[in-house]
């Protein structure tokens, strides 16, 4: 029996957000941890996806490494302002974030653009007309996790834009952390998506 | 921290709230509405199975594609809008807070978001019945190509490229993850967070621990499944080949999605219910749970096999043989956690003083019935054995004896259990009685003989034995016959329950506080609970299975009551 235990354990209290985003985070990985098992599983099948990884720009997916990796840097910036109860320095770090999410989704129009005119599409492989095939399953692939991966870029930027609202006003400054927090796991699945779909060819 | 009661309208009371126990209340009534329908749709296509051909009272003929399509919603529906609103969201909201010793969940707001998400799952695929192609029929499990392609399609030319019900049907899965995620967080973190003082974590009740469990299980094993899913979505409406052979895609690829996530989902519903087990078991045996970390510690093992199982579902699709043995091992090895927990609850039971009181009963038939169900689990999960029984109706024996027994004999424990807590009022004993007799046999001798039909080879996704004269034979015609009619037994019975609960609710007898002297936090609280729940913090000072100790007057020791 135990009754006798005394009261003083204590009673975990991380801030009650915090814990939130940690829980969602993990779901979130379980999301891109699937897809990434997928494609991992067929890429090993199929060595010839290579070729395919080969027309995709490692340049502007290394620039976009640095943007997010600077981004993230930013927005722990913003997160010690926030410590500080700096307002007018939150509000610059989180501009400056945002304007990372936004410079990289740029690039990542860029990118397809330029994929997308060379026949490469989500749909791929694609008969043409002397019936060879264009493209593979790869670029079904590459759109949907790149794609997934830029939803939740432009969902980072819309969550940090609303913890910049308030921090304006001086209101849930915490909320500076949970942005961030949620900013380095977009980072975060990007450092594994851009090896996998843009050094390995 | 109690809230003080306010005045409050009816639409902010009972439809706009977010108050846990009103939202646990419309996850319930929502689920039972739903369970409504899944059973109105096993009644038919069972009616169609036992009398090919004929005219179904108040439903009329029944086209073969349509049987097709009742089953798939019948299956869908038990388990995602049934079994999942009633035993892991209704219980946790009920169950968490008051449990715990707090006033509400940590997020009421994302709590309310969470069932409002859930209702348009809900309507999402009720709509899908009326669309032109009609709901989806390829199976519950959606495998491509048929959730693809679509073979129920009535006018090719029309609507080839947008097969609404596969896609209807994906969305509203979707919607419904989305529902139970939001939920989930709010479940581990209320836990973790918002715990009365002295309410260590092994001072935390069964069920509150067990559905913890469930809800990491599901966190953790759905994320491959939605990838899977919008997979799925897009072949059928962007025209990609993630499933399509001749595209460089593969199908048993959705196959290994959808059961990594849907074996595991086997545990998210049974572990809600062996909590509420957990609590009904020691009250009413008067002795403390046996082996309460243990039962923890099984639980958190089962949790861990629970990912080494899945391809056990899929013994006939052409996996490696090594893999298949591999996987029949998990199957066979996920066992002894259970095995273990029950053989607690029978040690619980062991030298009790045994009262026999309506949730007791049902809490008793769920053990004896579980057991046939997971007894043949054992059989179906050695691949051996498998390959000669899949999809055939042994199959579909041995999962209604664990999946009914869990939804439905659970969830009635539970609320036989409960409602003197969460309404303030008494239930009829004797109908309550005859509703669970009817239920326990009607059952038993609905399902019983599809064991024997399973075996006979007896396949389960044929509309109309008539056309298949080899295996349209005695008894097993016979036996058909029985189970039609003892299902409509069955669900006829279920109006007793439904009479018991709304005339008690209305006018039954003024219940106690703690009508069956139990010692979780829940009974500290008025029945029913106030918005807020508390009128002070209650302090726990032990473990929530404190009943017959020696040198006591009294045989129960609520939590929150110091020894002397």
């Amino acid at each position: 029996m135990e009754n006798q235990r005394s009261l003083s354990v204590p009673i975990i209290r991380v801030p009650q957000g915090r814990l939130a985003m940690w829980v969602l985070i993990a779901g979130e990985l379980m999301i891109f941890g699937g897809l990434i098992a997928c494609y991992l599983l067929y890429r090993l099948r199929y060595p010839e996806w290579a070729d395919q990884a080969a027309h995709t720009s490692t340049l502007i997916g290394a620039l976009n490494t640095i943007v997010l990796l600077t981004s993230s840097f930013t927005v722990v910036k913003a997160h010690e302002a926030a410590n500080k109860m700096d307002l007018k320095k939150v509000v610059l770090w989180l501009s400056v974030s945002i304007g990372g999410g936004l410079l990289f989704l740029v690039n990542k129009g860029i990118e397809y653009t330029t994929e997308i005119s060379h026949g490469f599409t989500f749909s791929s492989p694609h008969l043409q007309a002397g019936g060879d095939t264009i493209g593979s399953l790869f670029w079904s692939f590459y759109f949907f996790m790149t794609g997934l991966h830029g939803a939740h870029v432009i969902a980072g930027m819309v969550v940090m834009f609303l913890a910049l609202l308030n921090a304006r006003k001086g209101k849930n400054l915490h909320r500076v952390e949970l942005a961030g927090m949620y900013w380095h796991m977009v980072d975060l699945i990007w450092i594994f998506l851009f090896p996998l779909l843009y050094i390995a060819k | 921290m109690a809230h003080t009661e306010h005045k409050q309208s009816f639409l902010s009371k009972y439809v706009f709230s977010t108050d846990h126990k009103t939202i646990g209340a419309q996850y319930t009534i929502t689920g039972l509405f739903m369970a409504a329908l899944g059973g109105f749709l096993a009644y038919v296509f069972r009616y169609n199975l036992a009398f090919p051909g004929e005219n179904i009272p108040i439903f009329g003929q029944l086209a073969a594609n349509q049987y097709n399509t009742f089953v798939t919603c019948h299956g869908m529906i038990m388990v995602f809008w049934v079994a999942m609103p009633i035993l892991l969201a209704g219980f946790g909201n009920f169950l968490i807070p008051l449990m715990i010793g707090t006033d509400d969940m940590a997020f009421p707001k994302l709590n309310m978001l969470s069932y409002w998400t859930f209702l348009i799952s809900a309507i999402v695929l009720v709509a899908s019945f009326f669309v032109p192609t009609g709901a989806f029929g390829g199976a519950w499990t959606m495998y491509p190509p048929l959730s693809v392609n679509g073979y129920v399609d009535p006018n090719p030319s029309f609507f080839k490229a947008l097969f609404y019900g596969s896609s209807l049907m994906i969305l509203a899965v979707a919607l419904e993850f989305t529902s139970i995620l939001m939920g989930g967080i709010n479940f581990v973190v209320t836990t973790i967070n918002r715990r009365a003082p002295g309410m260590t974590p092994w001072r935390i009740p069964l069920a509150v621990w067990f559905i913890n469990i469930a809800t990491v299980i599901f966190m953790f094993s759905v994320g491959p499944l939605v990838a899977g899913a919008f997979m799925l979505l897009f072949d059928i409406t962007l025209g990609t080949g993630f499933y399509d052979p001749a595209r460089g895609g593969d199908p048993i690829l959705f196959q290994h999605l959808f059961w990594f996530f849907g074996h595991p989902e086997v545990y998210v519903l049974l572990l809600p219910s062996l909590g509420v087990l957990g609590e009904i078991i020691p009250v009413f045996s008067r002795k403390p749970l046996f082996g309460y970390k243990k039962i923890i510690y099984l639980a958190l093992l089962s949790a861990v096999l629970s990912v080494v199982v899945w391809a056990h579902h899929q013994f006939i699709a052409g996996i490696d043989p090594r893999m298949a043995t591999f996987f029949s091992i998990g199957t066979i090895l996920i066992s002894i956690p259970f095995a273990g927990i029950f053989l607690a609850f029978m040690a619980t039971l062991w030298g009790g003083k045994i009262k026999i009181t309506l949730p007791m009963a049902w809490a008793l038939g769920f053990i004896g019935l579980f057991l046939i169900g997971g007894l043949t689990g054992l059989f179906l999960g050695s691949n051996a054995f498998d390959i000669y029984a899949h999809d055939t109706y042994f199959v579909v024996a041995h999962f209604h004896y664990t999946l009914f027994p869990d939804i439905f004999f659970g969830f009635f424990a539970a609320f036989y259990f409960w409602f003197p807590k969460f309404t303030g009022k008494e239930l009829k004993k004797g109908l309550g009685y005859l509703h669970f007799w009817l239920t326990f046999i009607f059952f038993n001798s609905t399902f019983f003989l599809l064991f024997f039909n399973g075996l006979g080879g007896q396949h389960r996704r044929i509309n109309n034995y008539d056309l298949f004269s080899n295996i349209n034979i005695e008894p097993y015609i016979t036996f058909e016959k029985i189970a039609t009619i003892s299902a409509i037994c069955l669900i006829l019975s279920q109006t007793l329950f439904i009479y018991n609960f709304i005339v008690s609710w209305r006018a039954g007898k003024k219940a106690e506080k703690n009508p069956w002297q139990a010692n979780t936090l829940e009974w500290v609280a008025d029945s029913p609970p106030p918005h807020g729940n508390f009128e002070t913090v209650p302090t726990v000072y032990h473990g929530a299975y404190e009943y017959s100790l020696p040198n006591m007057e009294a045989d129960f020791l609520p939590q929150n009551v110091q020894a002397e």
